[in-house]
């Protein structure tokens, strides 16, 4: 092992049935080093970490960690944690039917009996340590995400790990919570612990890593020092090829004017059960917007609305001029409106059905159950598809669950489209998938709108917003408080009309 | 967001609601029907009666915290029972000794089951309708008589043997005092229930089961040995039906491949109204044993109001059992819906 090295993996390699998901692959991580592990989707990152907790065996190759001779074999979860590596997984691996201080201290602590004062008088100390806004006693199922997420954060710290691993932890964290979360992983690294940061926000890991590891489609392409990697090589050195500044993919296409444009979508006084104040909203033909809005400002509640996704309580809705109910989803897609949902797991795919049927789902429904699709019509529309957007899967055939997720999201994307939407929702499409499909999702939005169809686009990254839309609704507190077009539409006018314009 | 005040877990909430319901409605029933709801002996009938279920109950709690489902537990009692029986009759065993028999059967049962369902992945569901089968059949093999064993001399001391509670006796109509008292397996079953209470609340074991039964992928990654915790509550579920195996033999003294006949659905309806979920993760074995309590109350109310067909207890039990659904699934929602 290299000298002040806490861990280091040599040669590894992983095959699952029809995919070479790890390929020789080499790490190595130092004491009090926050060392970033970046790549596309499928390019190897989770499989990298899943080998590494145990939760995958491992083909080949050699794993070593400080203060064990030899290379060890780490079989479990379990055994992961007895040398020393914690993770804190982007989906909350906690039980949310136990109490927060059971779950920073089950499956980790010796003797046969659980000393329950001990226990919540332990957990009580270190969330007051952490600032962690969570009382010991209560079930953590009754805390948001975020706090769940914290939580999970503060069982791996109390853990005495020697590698801390935290894959996407930011992802359902607000700035300030980020911020607490760096201050945390910044006093972790004083104390020499290593930590393996992944996360697609690359604004995160020029803050607070030190080194970076880039993998790409399974195979190593290097570790480079932080200073010695410019952003714009970083990620061209993930793509794989040199890449035009991401900014300029509006380029080729014109901005929009709605000059003489009617509205297709109109909607007064929404309001839905899911706690949003009633809202106005309208789209015209071929143009894209978007809500923007800090998370939990309402920005998805409010399309969730306009599809019906959550039950509409009040307001008029008007397509093309005329009035409509939508208090249903089927209303909303009889309407040739398509709604994209920000949660793909609870909401989007169906795991087990290939990704033919996933992307023939909507169509199919839309058409009615009593006229199905023919087997050789559904593979022409999922071979179209999967062509059109660069799908990276096997076959039409194969499970939509074994896809990476960016391109899960693309199939997604694949059925609302096979509609033939007027009106297309998209909530968070570019959520935790690579930088390359995520401007390949930008690209479409545009040419889609540059066909004639409406777009409503939200992303919680602001530039992403800018760059693609050309009106932006502001959110805070569940509130529409602004709207931005034109020369206001720049990060400075967003953030100042989140923090307290439009009063 | 910030510190909310302190609210129940799910399994304090669910266990609070069970025991008001069954206080509520025995109250209810002393104040209305009176008769032998009002005596000591009427609740001490209804603790006689229901020791063995309520130890079945409390097995299949533990495979419902867990996840799973045990279904076999009617099947083991009855094969228990004639064993036993054989064992006195044919063999002239001693009735003590054939506590091992209970027992090994029990375990028997447990690491099969377990293990097939823990070790191989096999649905729960299936291994123990297997169970049961098996059970059922064996039993038949064994004997296909109704053997009676309350006349066998060494029996009738276990058999007949009662503790006598002095003071709580009354005097019926014709003015003579009967006495209050409780049978051996009352003891029992009430010692396991206090035993299975710590179990849950106080050791790795049982706040394991919960775990896994809350979510069993996040279990597995917080380090819990997920196939070992499945496997154990099978093990603890069977070896709890051997011994309720034993306590019906003890207490009704016969074998017979009808007996305990539907006790794993009754042990599925106590746990469920006892406030566990079918889902896993949220349960309290004094809710199951108030959960025992109410399926019975409700039955003798509704025989004491005149309804004694057996249609009419089948139909109380099923209103019943849906009621506590409908409450537990709506109390639940309301408080999803109350965090987001």
């Amino acid at each position: 092992m290299k000298e002040n090295a806490v861990l280091e993996m040599k040669g590894i390699c992983k095959s699952f049935p029809g995919v070479r998901a790890l390929q020789n692959v080499d790490f190595t991580l130092c004491k009090g080093e926050i060392h970033a592990l970046m790549g596309e989707n499928g390019a190897g990152k989770s499989t990298l970490i899943k080998v590494l907790t145990g939760v995958y065996s491992k083909d080949e190759g050699e794993v070593f960690i400080e203060g064990h001779n030899g290379a060890i074999a780490i079989r479990s979860p379990q055994e992961a944690q007895n040398v020393g590596i914690s993770t804190v997984y982007q989906e909350i691996t906690l039980c949310p039917n136990l109490t927060v201080a059971e779950n920073m201290y089950i499956g980790r602590t010796k003797g046969v009996l659980q000393n329950w004062k001990k226990m919540n008088a332990k957990a009580e100390k270190i969330l007051r340590d952490l600032d962690i806004p969570a009382t010991a006693t209560q079930q953590l199922g009754n805390y948001s995400i975020a706090i769940q997420q914290m939580v999970a954060i503060a069982r791996a710290v109390d853990m005495n790990c020697k590698v801390l691993i935290l894959d996407e932890p930011t992802s359902s964290l607000d700035e300030n919570e980020v911020n607490k979360l760096f201050g945390l992983m910044r006093n972790l690294k004083k104390e020499g612990v290593g930590i393996i940061f992944v996360t697609h926000f690359l604004d995160q890991v020029y803050e607070v890593c030190d080194k970076i590891t880039v993998l790409r489609d399974g195979q190593l392409v290097g570790e480079y020092e932080i200073e010695n990697l410019p952003r714009i090589q970083l990620v061209s050195k993930m793509l794989g090829k040199d890449m035009d500044d991401t900014s300029d993919i509006r380029g080729d296409v014109e901005i929009y004017d709605d000059k003489g444009a009617e509205p297709v979508f109109e909607g007064e006084g929404l309001v839905s059960n899911a706690g949003i104040k009633p809202f106005d909203f309208y789209i015209k033909k071929g143009e894209v917007n978007g809500f923007t809005g800090l998370l939990g400002s309402g920005r998805s509640e409010c399309v969730r609305a306009i599809f019906g996704a959550d039950k509409v309580t009040g307001g008029k809705v008007k397509m093309h001029g005329k009035s409509v109910k939508i208090s249903k989803p089927i209303h909303a897609m009889k309407n040739k409106i398509a709604y994209l949902p920000e949660d793909r797991k609870g909401d989007g795919i169906v795991g087990d059905l290939s990704v033919r049927d996933n992307i023939v789902l909507a169509y199919q429904v839309l058409k009615g159950f009593f006229k199905p699709l023919s087997k050789s019509q559904a593979y022409k529309f999922a071979d179209e598809y999967i062509k059109l957007l660069d799908i990276k899967t096997a076959s039409a055939d194969t499970p939509i669950k074994s896809l990476s997720g960016g391109n899960q999201q693309k199939v997604i994307v694949a059925r609302w489209l096979l509609t033939h939407p007027e009106y297309l929702i998209l909530d968070e499409p570019t959520r935790g998938i690579d930088v390359g499909t995520k401007v390949d999702i930008q690209k479409l939005v545009l040419k889609l709108a540059s066909e004639g169809m409406s777009v409503t686009f939200i992303s919680s990254e602001t530039d992403e917003m800018l760059r693609t839309c050309s009106r932006l609704v502001v959110m805070r507190d569940r509130k529409v408080v602004g709207e931005l077009t034109g020369d206001d539409l720049n990060q400075n006018m967003v953030m100042k009309t989140i923090a307290g314009g439009g009063e | 967001m910030g510190k909310s005040k302190k609210t129940l877990t799910d399994t304090a909430l669910l266990l609070t609601i069970t025991i008001l319901t069954f206080v509520v409605m025995y109250a209810c029933a002393m104040i209305f029907l009176g008769q032998s709801f009002l005596t000591f002996n009427g609740f001490f009938d209804m603790l006689n009666n229901k020791s063995t279920l309520l130890i079945v109950s409390c097995g299949l709690s533990i495979v419902m915290i867990s996840g799973g489902i045990d279904i076999s537990v009617g099947g083991v009692i009855a094969l228990v029972g004639m064993c036993c029986a054989i064992y006195l009759k044919d063999f002239g065993g001693n009735p003590y000794t054939a506590i091992l028999i209970a027992l090994g059967i029990g375990i028997a049962f447990g690491i099969v089951q377990g293990f097939i369902v823990a070790y191989l992945g096999i649905q729960p569901f299936i291994v123990t309708l297997a169970g049961m089968f098996f059970a059922r059949g064996m039993t038949t093999i064994i004997s296909s008589d109704h053997l009676n064993v309350s006349d066998v001399e060494s029996f009738k001391k276990i058999f007949e043997a009662k503790i006598i509670i002095p003071g709580l006796g009354f005097v019926n109509n014709n003015g003579v005092y009967v006495d209050a008292f409780l049978k051996i397996g009352v003891v029992v079953s009430l010692l396991i229930v206090v035993l299975l209470f710590f179990m849950l609340k106080y050791t790795k074991v049982g706040r394991n089961l919960y775990a896994v039964g809350g979510n069993a992928q996040s279990a597995l990654m917080l380090g819990i040995n997920v196939t070992r915790t499945r496997f154990y509550s099978h093990l603890m579920c069977s070896t709890l039906a051997g011994i309720a195996g034993y306590i019906y033999f003890i207490t009704f003294g016969s074998g017979s491949g009808d007996n305990a006949l539907g006790y794993e659905m009754d042990a599925i309806a106590s746990s469920i109204i006892g406030g566990t979920l079918l889902t896993g993760g949220v349960g309290n074995i004094f809710g199951t044993m108030f959960g025992v309590f109410s399926l019975h109350t409700i039955q003798t109310i509704v025989a004491s109001a005149g309804l004694g067909d057996p249609w009419w207890t089948g139909i109380t039990r099923a209103s019943m059992l849906c009621l506590f659904l409908v409450i537990q699934s709506v109390i639940l929602a309301v408080r999803k819906h109350a965090k987001a």
